[in-house]
């Protein structure tokens, strides 16, 4: 019985198919199920929307792209197995996954393979251990929250800030970072509140934040937990300005919170929303192949399939050291490449600098209300 | 131990040595990953399936011993010294959690079990200075033997082959003893077990405590292997998930655990051809296999000598009524 | 002062709502020893069952109704024939891990042929908002309460007053002292189910607005009723409601009062104490002991 049970498994890992050569092989390793899932789907998504576009417009260097979606059920020590599995199939690159846990872990085995990995992951940690295989498709929130802090601190000029956040590795990672950028400010943190995710009711939370009477309240968590604070918090008629960053303003956020996201104000790096054609496109493309409408995960796994093909490009053939190489140095116009949705430049770490936008939900529609350069501009 | 048996076993142990020369590393990965499960679900079983204690806490230990190797380790102490301290360690809780089983029985045990398990991964997840929090603890190393490093796929995967096969033995060893049949005496009847003078009280802490330590042993190799770890696989879910592969192996068979575990680890990896149905059809096959095999997979043997015996039976009996038959 | 009405009234309503779920629980269990890990599935059925009939055009009424129908045959009548029945002389193990994979497939289902998505869902009270004494409360709020509360005494005084309900009771109290007194079992069984299927319908209308209808929002609604199915006595179907409300309240004052990182310890603390020292459950009666 064990016997047959072995061979059974054996047969089941051995029919990878043998690797054709006239294809560039993908590996989309990404949250399917579990507390991950929407990021994951929506990072899975766009990433296979780019790989259609590209593959019918020729593929890269002429070459077709070959993708294989795997779920980590959100869950790292399968992250991990699945990168060696990719790692075995002799992919070109990797994609994901996107929770930051699960890259801590299965960057290592990308880097020993040496094949470029992609994240979703925005915990400054990842890119902070010289892993040169490691790339960002979007902010880390070392980059992020200084943006954002920078608004709260000098823009608007609060004094007293509350801070609402959730308690997982993406929530606590941006409350440090946040913290940090507003060590040296003027600006306090009187409330600091962990909520869980998954948590429904927020009544306790919101009274805490309006108990310290804050000058503004930061909100920090994932899309449906930021939709019930919102409600709370005008149920509980709290009319002083809520801040987030990427999540808070988002287009799911504002669907679920309906009125009541009236008046958020976040940072975004990525938005569907922006006032650039390319995203603008992508926006439409999106939503007519997957009928919703993406959110900022989509378009990292879009842009970064567009940053991979840019790169490989670049170096003209496909070698993974040259390309790793040639993503350091990255700089990719949103002109010359659709795709790539906003001109970018990666750093040396695997970092990525550009635009961001600042955003005010107004009349159940999110609007950008003003474009704040890349950080290295300033 | 049947002749039969012994084949067997020289059979399935010749395949798990020769397997890993067929496997990628992702193989070994998987084949690692179930090794470690078989061995955290044979103290379940022992909890669960010999003595008959409901328990769904079992992660709990796995966890307490995964956390207390990585921190030991990360303390620059050895895994030699780590994984005794969290077999140790989980004996003790496993011991003191076994009190609430000698004031409430079935149903309520489970709950107060799961209990314990919520408040356990309460702690991991909340007290960071001790456990890393949510970002959990990484780059935890692998061990050495004797100066061998043990850091690549296939050196770990004999190591964890060879631990899984010395506490089987011990375990096995232990169920031949008349603890083991005190065990199973006490999950019969209880009642008529204490009548007979077997120490009720100690055997359900132990049963629990033991079972606890193998949790423990299964932890740290798990850490191992995944060389980081988060509160996340330590949750009530993830018990629920042990105390399935028990039962769908079959609780009370000593190998059950070696099957159950296969379905609880690697047959969602086979079944991911179904691509985002997937875990749609491991639930659905899950189901099915509990109505057919109400006992588990290990019943199958049973199940078909029960037939044997039954047709051999009615043979039998229509055999002799033939023969009245033609005396009348 | 405020503040804890605040929290108190907040916690209300969200308890009612895991009672609704808790009453569930107990129900199956006293009929037919099944716990029903797939309970919060069982919520989460009907309330994409109803999405999906409303963003068909139909009414939310119209759309409740159907889904009832429907949850009585698949959640009560299939559950019970195709789950239950087979596995029920077989003890408590099988039935345990068929809800697991039960739960498993269901709400991967939805996933994978539906969505991964959350779906808002309009409530069918208004949104508006009062104040008294300080105090905020949404008419959902509200109207969740009094709807849940309502329910929740419906079914009790149905068990306690009618005919069939008594029935019901005999049954789930003595299997076999019911059949030599004439009552149809399996039938009496059979209802439990319909009317398990029927409060996880209502429940799903009571808790989408918030919960927002996706496929894992059964996960910590499930566990929440189980809390306060036990905390409420897991053998008799009376505590269910005073369950519901103490986890509810008790998790907001924790939230508030000791941590918010612990705040599901109160509850814990006090499912505990009643496993441990009252096991029938804060208004349960002691149960003599099965051989």
């Amino acid at each position: 019985m064990k016997k047959a049970l072995i061979a059974l498994v054996m047969a089941a890992l051995m029919t990878a198919p043998a690797i054709a050569q006239q294809t560039i092989k993908i590996a989309n390793i990404v949250e399917l199920s579990g507390p991950g899932t929407t990021s994951g789907t929506n990072f899975k998504d766009g990433m296979l929307l780019a790989v259609k576009e590209i593959n019918a417009a020729g593929g890269i260097l002429g070459r077709k792209i070959e993708t294989t979606t795997n779920d980590t059920q959100s869950n790292p020590g399968v992250a991990k197995g699945l990168t060696q599995k990719a790692i075995d199939q002799d992919v070109f690159a990797i994609f994901g996954p996107v929770f930051s846990g699960s890259i801590m872990v299965s960057m290592a085995e990308s880097r020993r393979a040496e094949i470029p990995n992609f994240t979703g992951g925005e915990a400054a940690a990842i890119t902070q251990q010289g892993n040169p295989y490691v790339f960002r498709t979007s902010f880390t929130q070392a980059t992020a929250m200084p943006k954002i802090a920078r608004y709260i601190t000098d823009q608007a000029k609060h004094k007293t800030l509350a801070l609402i956040y959730v308690n997982n590795d993406f929530g606590k990672g941006g409350r440090e970072m946040l913290m940090k950028a507003l060590e040296k400010s003027p600006t306090k943190i009187v409330a600091d509140i962990s909520t869980d995710s998954g948590q429904i009711d927020f009544s306790a939370a919101v009274l805490k934040a309006k108990g310290a009477s804050p000058d503004a309240i930061f909100v920090y968590t994932n899309e449906e937990e930021s939709a019930r604070v919102l409600r709370e918090l005008r149920k509980q008629g709290w009319t002083k300005p809520v801040i987030g960053e990427t999540v808070l303003t988002s287009q799911k956020v504002i669907e679920l919170a309906g009125e009541a996201a009236n008046g958020a104000i976040a940072h975004v790096g990525l938005t569907v929303d922006a006032p650039l054609p390319a995203i603008r496109a992508f926006r439409a493309k999106f939503e007519r192949e997957y009928k919703y409408i993406s959110d900022h995960n989509g378009m990292k796994g879009y842009s970064g399939v567009y940053a991979l093909k840019a790169a490989i490009e670049k170096v003209g053939k496909l070698d993974r050291k040259a390309v790793a190489v040639a993503m350091k140095t990255l700089k990719v116009k949103a002109a010359d490449q659709p795709g790539i949705l906003m001109d970018v430049e990666f750093d040396k770490n695997g970092d990525l600098d550009r635009d961001s936008f600042l955003t005010e939900v107004k009349g159940g529609k999110q609007e950008v209300i003003a474009t704040l350069p890349p950080l290295s501009k300033k | 131990m049947n002749k039969r048996n012994v084949v067997l076993a020289f059979l399935a142990l010749a395949a798990l040595l020769v397997a890993p020369h067929f496997l990628k590393s992702y193989g070994l990965y998987l084949l690692t990953y179930w090794l470690v499960f078989i061995l955290a679900t044979m103290g379940l079983n022992l909890t669960v399936g010999y003595a008959g204690q409901k328990s769904l806490g079992h992660a709990a230990f796995f966890g307490i011993g995964a956390y207390t190797v990585a921190i030991m380790m990360k303390a620059g102490l050895s895994f030699w010294l780590g994984l005794p301290a969290a077999a140790l360690l989980c004996f003790l809780v496993g011991l003191a959690l076994g009190f609430p089983a000698l004031r409430v029985q079935t149903i309520y045990l489970a709950f107060a079990t799961l209990g314990f398990n919520t408040a356990a991964w309460l702690v991991m997840r909340n007290e960071e200075w001790l456990t890393g929090g949510t970002f959990g603890i990484n780059n935890i190393a692998r061990p050495s033997l004797f100066g061998m490093s043990l850091d690549g796929s296939l050196a770990y995967y004999h190591f964890t082959l060879g631990m899984t096969i010395i506490f089987a033995a011990l375990l096995w060893g232990l169920l031949r003893s008349p603890w083991g049949k005190a065990f199973t005496a006490l999950r019969d009847n209880p009642i008529r077990a204490e009548s007979l003078g077997v120490d009720i009280r100690g055997y359900t802490l132990l049963s629990f405590a033991i079972g606890a330590a193998y949790a423990g042993i299964a932890g740290a190799l798990f850490a191992s292997l995944v060389q980081f770890i988060d509160p996340a696989p330590f949750t009530v879910g993830s018990s629920i998930m042990m105390y399935l592969m028990v039962v769908v192996g079959g609780p009370g068979y000593f190998l059950g655990p070696v099957l159950g575990a296969a379905v609880g680890v690697v047959l969602p990896e086979w079944l991911r051809f179904a691509q985002a149905w997937y875990l749609f059809v491991f639930g659905t096959a899950v189901v099915l296999l509990m109505i057919w095999l109400p006992d588990g997979l290990l019943s199958i043997p049973d199940r078909l000598r029960a037939r044997r015996e039954a047709r051999e039976a009615s043979a039998a009996r229509s055999a002799a009524a033939a023969r009245h038959g033609g005396n009348a | 002062m405020t503040d804890f009405l605040q929290l108190f009234f907040s916690g209300m309503a969200t308890g009612s709502i895991y009672a609704l779920a808790a009453l569930g629980f107990t129900l199956l269990w006293q009929a037919s020893g099944t716990i029903n890990f797939a309970q919060g599935e069982f919520v989460m059925l009907p309330a994409f069952a109803m999405v999906g009939l409303i963003a068909a055009g139909a009414p939310l009424p119209l759309a409740f109704v159907l889904t009832v129908v429907l949850a009585i045959g698949v959640l009560g009548w299939a559950f019970k024939r195709g789950v239950v029945d087979p596995l029920f002389r077989h003890g408590m193990m099988p039935i345990v891990v068929a809800t697991i994979g039960l739960s498993i497939a269901l709400s991967n289902g939805v996933r994978a042929g539906y969505s991964a998505e959350a779906h808002p869902f309009a409530g069918m009270f208004p949104d508006r908002i009062f104040n008294i004494a300080g105090v905020t409360i949404t008419l959902a709020d509200c109207g969740t309460l009094a709807f849940a509360l309502l329910l929740v005494l419906a079914t009790q005084s149905f068990l306690a007053r009618t005919v069939t309900g008594r029935a019901m009771q005999a049954v789930a109290q003595n299997t076999e002292s019911a059949t030599v007194l004439g009552i149809n079992v399996p039938r009496m069984i059979f209802y439990t189910f319909a009317i398990n299927a029927a409060l996880a319908c209502a429940a799903a209308l009571l808790v989408t607005p918030v919960y927002l209808a996706k496929f894992d929002m059964g996960v910590s609604l499930g566990t929440k009723a189980f809390f306060a199915a036990v905390i409420g006595g897991f053998n008799n179907s009376r505590g269910a409601l005073l369950g519901g409300v103490i986890v509810g309240v008790g998790e907001n004052l924790a939230a508030a009062y000791v941590s918010p990182q612990y705040k599901d310890a109160v509850a814990l603390a006090l499912f505990m104490v009643v496993i441990l020292f009252k096991p029938q459950g804060l208004l349960g009666r002691k149960e003599e002991r099965k051989v």
